[in-house]
């Protein structure tokens, strides 16, 4: 680390957006509390909805302008090298704080599988808790629950051989597009950029639309709903939140390839696109997990 | 350039309330986390306090039973993420970037954004307390299924202030490390950090690792409670016994989260009251090291008694008992550090002092409690509530105080009132000690933890414990008057503030300047 770049570490003057978004964040999770809470009741959730919507409204746009400053703040060549390292270090634990998110999800699936469901059916020293539900017998998937009444298995769960087997071929593609389009842009080829670019984008829509479709398949013709038991809660929870984080990671390419439309990124200067590109790769490192231990195994 | 831009940009701090509100500097964030977390300690406070005065003798004379677990369980939450994490987060946002001669936080408006989090959330968090069905009701652990099936309605909003304080504190520990391993002076090296700085680094790391697990485990709380999954309920093949496995692995971590940069706190007072130098520095850092990575495999000695496989029992029960190794290393090297050692006893020392001793009380009735045959008899009961207040109040809480009389010269430039200082002290001291001591009697002797009322033969030392609670309460009271008083007027503090300090903290004048080190300083 040289005096130099240390001597230019920006700090920012006083800001408004994250009071903001103090705000909106408050709002949206008081508007969703109240939204849930009233979802059983006779009243609805009007008030929650209009609350969330606000929230998220809010939010929105408190985000465009809180980085908008700090593009103008790049742009005005503020930003030191050992900024961009706070960054670099920045979105490298926010990563690593969301494959701990997932870790608890993968978790509760490796304890449901190999502890908690064998012993339902009487597996082990622990297998007592067989005596209250008798005769029901531990299967992965789990396609007859020990309460069938309240939590209806499903009658077939998603063959991993056809979407999923597409959806995984889509995201890897997607992961060697967007290195593609980061190649480009080191050597400044631009026209390269937003084509390759835009084909990582394609790609991540296309991946949602297979997953949308696969839930409705789930819903309609599978009985495979949260209702149906772990099997379902699992499958849901995890495939669910990484479609959000896909949903999510499409977004931020969709800003990066408007960025790049309007010049931004320089070849050697781009950390917001490398960001996007971390971000990216996770969520497909995530999706070959899932693919591996919730469809395959 | 020959200075921060910011130096060029402003001086010295904006007026009014805006100050506060838009904040980017790291004093003025640091100063707002531990006003912020001394309201909640005096709000977590009362309802320990409504707690203590209902247990005064058997029967139910103030309370009723549901609301007296709305206080337990309020307590606890507000205790944890309220007084004692955000204390810890001010204290580092004061202290980090000056011990290590940096300009600021990293990420200054993402640090402003941390803080402001916390009041919304605990806003939210507090206003179940009105709702219909009351505050949550199930332990501030909330086990499924009370926090689901037999939850009231008020749990929803609770889960959702628990994701808005760990989007705080992953945010705050993400820039606590960007920090540290990026904004370092030159020849700053690891191995020079004061230990305060690296025990942050690593409480840190246990942040980012297992606040979102507990964003994990109430997600799931959340979907059984509203959209008919069944991660909790055995009736769909799910287990209410993974909850407490997902909890634990977050809550094991987090007590070390709340312990961890007490160690630092109390390595950095003891050499200059001692005035000698630490000794066993690097031994410090491995041991803080190794009680972190410690702290992820232990989780289920919290779960003994809930019926795990025995492999599991002995696996946990003997890892559990490896902590104390390290542990004990840092004790050693405190006592060591002492040794020989030219000691004065102002109040931060007096309050390093009796961390060192309740401290290792509190640690030995954690070695107990580790011992998976004996668990089986102290599990959940007053004994428990002794250990992990003795962690707690004289382990976190003293270090928290001992470092806000040690910074405080530094911070507003002028000295405490030492007599004062030392009347607080004793009085924490003495209150603590006849608080949580007889609980381990009341507790082997199989009083149960969580109940409003109680068999007889427990009264006389419940009616002690109620006595030291509220001379303990209300001695805070003393440390709010010397702090004000201290920020108005007082003996004016050198830059060194103590005679045998050391450190990039202590070079700068005091009070320190809006912006520390413009230039980052050169250090040996």
């Amino acid at each position: 680390m040289s005096t130099q770049d240390y001597q230019s570490y920006y700090v920012p003057e006083q800001s408004r957006w994250p009071i903001l978004a103090s705000i909106s964040l408050f709002l949206m999770a008081f508007g969703a509390g109240t939204l849930m809470t009233n979802l059983s009741s006779e009243s609805g959730g009007g008030l929650g909805v209009v609350l969330l919507l606000a929230g998220a409204l809010a939010m929105g746009l408190i985000l465009v302008g809180w980085f908008g400053n700090v593009i103008n703040e790049s742009h005005q060549g503020l930003y030191s090298p050992q900024m961009d390292r706070s960054f670099r270090w920045g979105m490298s634990w926010f990563i690593f704080s969301e494959v701990m998110f997932f870790a608890a999800f993968f978790g509760t699936l490796f304890y449901v599988r190999t502890l908690a469901v064998p012993w339902l059916g009487g597996e082990g020293d622990k297998g007592v808790s067989n005596m209250l539900w008798q005769g029901f017998s531990a299967e992965w998937p789990l396609m007859t629950t020990p309460d069938q009444s309240t939590f209806p298995g499903p009658k077939e769960v998603i063959d991993p051989w056809h979407i999923p087997l597409l959806n995984t071929i889509l995201l890897i593609s997607s992961s060697f597009t967007v290195t593609l389009a980061h190649k480009a842009l080191k050597l400044n080829l631009r026209s390269r950029v937003v084509f390759w670019l835009g084909a990582t984008i394609a790609l991540g829509l296309v991946f949602l639309y297979f997953q949308a479709y696969e839930y409705a398949v789930a819903y309609n013709d599978l009985g495979l709903t949260l209702n149906a038991g772990i099997y379902g809660a699992t499958f849901f929870i995890l495939t669910g939140f990484h479609g959000m984080h896909v949903t999510l990671g499409t977004i931020m390419l969709i800003i990066i390839f408007l960025r790049v439309l309007k010049g931004h990124f320089n070849s050697d200067k781009h950390f917001g696109f490398e960001a996007v590109a971390w971000y990216w790769h996770f969520v497909d490192v995530v999706w070959v997990g899932l693919f591996l231990f919730v469809y395959i195994i | 350039m020959n200075s921060t831009v910011a130096a060029t940009h402003h001086h010295g701090p904006a007026s009014g309330i805006g100050r506060w509100l838009f904040t980017t500097n790291h004093k003025d964030i640091g100063t707002l986390y531990l006003w912020f977390s001394f309201i909640m300690f005096l709000t977590g406070g009362c309802m320990a306090l409504l707690i203590r005065a209902e247990l005064f003798q058997p029967g139910l004379q103030l309370i009723q039973p549901d609301f007296f677990n709305q206080m337990t369980t309020m307590h606890g939450l507000i205790m944890v993420f309220g007084a004692v994490m955000p204390a810890f987060v001010g204290l580092a946002n004061w202290m980090i970037p000056m011990m290590v001669g940096a300009p600021d936080m990293a990420l200054p408006r993402m640090n402003n954004w941390s803080f402001w989090i916390l009041p919304f959330a605990f806003s939210m968090m507090l206003l179940t307390l009105f709702m219909e069905g009351g505050a949550p009701n199930f332990g501030w652990t909330f086990y499924a299924p009370l926090s689901t099936t037999y939850a009231p309605p008020s749990v929803t909003y609770f889960i959702f202030a628990v994701h808005m304080m760990g989007i705080s504190s992953i945010m705050g520990a993400i820039n606590i490390i960007a920090t540290i391993l990026n904004l370092r002076a030159p020849g700053m090296t690891l191995m020079k950090m004061p230990l305060f700085v690296w025990t942050w680094l690593i409480t840190a790391f246990l942040l980012i690792a297992v606040m979102p697990v507990l964003a994990g485990v109430v997600t799931m709380m959340l979907m059984d409670i509203h959209f008919g999954t069944s991660f909790f309920n055995a009736a769909g093949g799910g287990d209410p016994v993974l909850f407490q496995h997902i909890f634990w692995f977050f809550g094991h971590p987090e007590v070390y989260i709340m312990i961890l940069p007490a160690f630092g706190i109390v390595s950095e007072i003891i050499p200059t009251f001692a005035r000698k130098r630490l000794f066993g520095y690097a031994s410090m850092v491995y041991a803080t090291a190794s009680i972190a990575i410690l702290s992820f495999v232990v989780w289920a000695h919290h779960m003994f008694t809930v019926g795990l496989p025995l492999a599991g029992e002995l696996f946990f029960m003997f890892a559990t008992m490896l902590i104390a190794v390290p542990t004990g290393v840092k004790v050693f090297n405190w006592v060591a550090t002492m040794f020989r050692g030219s000691m004065t006893f102002e109040t931060p020392m007096l309050f390093a002092l009796a961390f060192v001793v309740l401290f290792t009380i509190g640690g030995f009735s954690g070695l107990m409690l580790a011992i998976a045959p004996v668990d089986f008899q102290y599990h959940d009961t007053y004994f428990v509530v002794a250990h992990f207040h003795y962690v707690l109040v004289p382990g976190a809480v003293f270090a928290i105080m001992a470092g806000a009389y040690y910074w405080l010269p530094k911070w507003c430039g002028n000295y405490y009132n030492e007599t004062m200082g030392k009347v607080h002290f004793w009085c924490s001291f003495i209150g603590v000690n006849i608080t949580f001591f007889p609980m381990h009697f009341i507790g082997l002797a199989g009083m149960p933890r969580r109940i409003p009322d109680y068999a007889l033969q427990f009264a006389d030392f419940n009616a002690v414990a109620t006595v030291g609670a509220f001379i303990f309460g209300f001695s805070q009271l003393i440390f709010l008057y010397n702090v004000i008083s201290c920020i108005r007027k007082g003996k004016q503090a050198s830059a060194e503030v103590w005679e045998g300090s050391h450190g990039l903290e202590w070079t700068i004048p005091s009070p320190a300047p809006y912006h520390s080190f413009s230039e980052p300083p050169q250090v040996k």
